[in-house]
């Protein structure tokens, strides 16, 4: 959908539309890498170097993020060729994306540097396992802690099932509908040659599945894998004589949480999340509303996170994600897509990441789905989105990525199609 | 000397240094339920802090707090993630609102103290007790003794309270 006609992108103060994301890349998303995360992590780099057009010394700026699972931005720096005038090594996952763009923004505007690649590289199953087995299970278990880890408290799913429990207490939400989340991305990574579960599920599938933590079932979860994903972000000024239609940054929420961040489950309603804050942030920001959006990239680590997200930001009603997301709208040829690389749950797993390079590309009008490629280089999509065929959005616009890190804390970011 | 025990497998520490952890679980050991109470703003919190969420300060004073309440919330695990619990699927984490201080300071608050289901005598409760207990069930908090100084508050059935008749359960057992 066009922007309102009195959007005033003009504000200096919001920094509508002055810096863009002008690359993108990855590496293939496996399981069983075969690599250490700083081969991984210049792999996508490279190819995002390569997607904007610019040589590796135009970098000046590196950002990235883990859970002490990956390699400095000092590694990666070498190894590309570039030498930075500005880098930080974040700890986070879930939530980090987007947060280190408005980070990216703040520092170019502050006259630090021009040019930044932001990664996350990650043996998210062949080395430091994202659902928490292996080394992370076997942590000892120290103060803190013992408040949690010390009951069986500790994965992901573990950590914010009472959230999920409770939002179906509170409103009534099905376990079939929720489920729906889970079939709508997987139809859309069977039209991903990248994504690596492409095959396309029903709501029996998932809810047939087995349970692993209520009211987690298997096909509830996203997937584990092993993965490097990259993003390059500059001044629209820069962006001219890049390759590609830039994506422009409309505005952006960083890690924005809830009361009570020492343990969030003592400040109520539990049901709601960290969106219904950040939403107060992403749209005055953005000049633009949740109507407005014609993409979703709803994080994704649960079924249930991507629902609680829609509803906190306001794409529907308090209560009424489980309608919503079973409802069609979320679908390819919907509405409003969400998810359409398939995200976490079929695509890979990227913190984050791999959702705002999707819209980079759906905003470019030009996604890597199956569509034959026309003779300007361009894919011709047939907006066919039967299996294996057509992802892209039809006169895509404007997007949204909700990042979710926990109940407690997410950041969001809409961009829009530049010219 | 820090405050260690094995805990079914795992093993647990308090640094001396950890000095509001010491505090809480020297009283769990005892078999006492005490939490920290702000000096200034007479309010109660849970877990330890080093402050107060409410007012900021950083002064309190340890007082009992009735170990008795209401689940809130609750998950179930049939998978477990940790070595240690695989042997005792499916185990319930529960979130349960104290009846101290619900509702305060704001409707939406609540000393919302974690824990597992257990026996009375402590052990992990078995499936079909796991399946009684659901959002709205009324627990008495049991205590699980690790070692001289370190014991874990945990929940089991309040068998004194009035139950609801169907405490609300995720729908597919």
């Amino acid at each position: 959908m066009p922007l309102p006609a009195d959007t005033d992108a003009t504000t200096p103060k919001y920094l509508r539309d002055k810096y863009a994301i002008v690359g993108v890349g990855e590496t293939t998303y496996t399981r069983g890498s075969d690599k250490t995360t700083r081969a991984m992590g210049s792999w996508a780099l490279r190819n995002a170097i390569a997607d904007a057009g610019i040589k590796a010394t135009d970098i000046d700026g590196m950002l990235d993020y883990s859970g002490n699972d990956s390699t400095s931005a000092t590694f990666i720096a070498g190894d590309i060729g570039t030498r930075l005038n500005f880098y930080m090594d974040c700890i986070g996952g879930g939530s980090s994306t987007e947060a280190l763009v408005g980070l990216a923004i703040g520092i170019m505007e502050a006259g630090l540097c021009k040019c930044v690649a932001i990664f996350r590289s990650m043996n998210g199953f062949s080395q430091v396992r994202i659902g928490g087995t292996g080394a992370r299970s076997l942590a000892p278990v120290n103060g803190d802690a013992l408040h949690n880890r010390a009951y069986g408290w500790q994965s992901a799913g573990q950590s914010f099932a009472p959230t999920f429990m409770r939002h179906m207490y509170d409103y009534g939400t099905k376990p079939e509908q929720v489920a729906m989340v889970k079939v709508v991305h997987s139809e859309h990574a069977s039209n991903n040659p990248k994504a690596y579960y492409k095959k396309r599920y029903t709501v029996d599938d998932v809810l047939n599945s087995r349970i692993i933590c209520k009211p987690l079932h298997l096909l509830d979860c996203c997937v584990e894998t092993d993965n490097a994903t990259a993003i390059i972000v500059t001044s629209v000024d820069r962006a001219k004589d890049m390759r590609h239609t830039p994506a422009l940054i409309r505005g952006i929420v960083g890690r924005c949480s809830k009361p009570r961040m020492d343990m969030h489950y003592q400040h109520g309603p539990i049901s709601t999340v960290a969106g219904y804050y950040a939403k107060n942030i992403l749209w005055p920001n953005s000049g633009v509303g949740p109507e407005d959006i014609d993409a979703v990239g709803a994080y994704d680590a649960f079924t249930f996170t991507s629902m609680l997200q829609l509803e906190d930001y306001g794409f529907c009603k308090k209560g009424e994600g489980g309608e919503y997301v079973s409802s069609g709208i979320t679908r390819l040829g919907g509405r409003r897509p969400q998810n359409t690389s398939g995200g976490h749950l079929c695509e890979g797993y990227t913190h984050g990441m791999n959702m705002v390079i999707e819209n980079v590309r759906q905003l470019r009008h030009d996604v890597d789905d199956s569509c034959p490629i026309g003779p300007d280089g361009k894919r011709q999509h047939t907006y066919d989105y039967r299996e294996g065929g057509c992802r892209q959005v039809k006169n895509i616009e404007v997007t949204a990525n909700l990042g979710w890190a926990n109940p407690m804390t997410g950041s969001a970011m809409v961009m829009r199609r530049g010219a | 000397m820090p405050v260690r025990g094995e805990y079914l497998g795992m093993a647990l520490t308090i640094d001396d240094l950890d000095g509001e952890n010491v505090t809480y679980f020297k009283h769990c050991s005892e078999h006492n339920f005490h939490l920290q109470k702000c000096d200034e703003c007479a309010l109660v919190r849970y877990p330890p802090t080093s402050g107060c969420p409410w007012c900021s300060s950083p002064k309190s004073t340890w007082v009992p707090v009735e170990g008795k309440g209401e689940v809130h919330s609750y998950n179930e695990v049939h998978h477990a993630i940790q070595p240690a619990f695989k042997a005792v699927t499916p185990y319930m984490l529960l979130l349960v609102d104290l009846d101290t201080q619900k509702g305060q300071p704001s409707e939406h608050e609540a000393l919302r103290v974690a824990g597992n289901l257990m026996t009375p005598d402590g052990k992990f409760a078995p499936p079909e007790m796991v399946k009684k207990i659901g959002i709205g069930s009324r627990l008495r908090m049991v205590f699980s003794d690790v070692s001289p100084g370190l014991s874990i508050p945990n929940w089991t059935i309040d068998e004194d309270a009035k139950q609801p008749e169907k405490p609300w359960r995720y729908p597919q057992e």
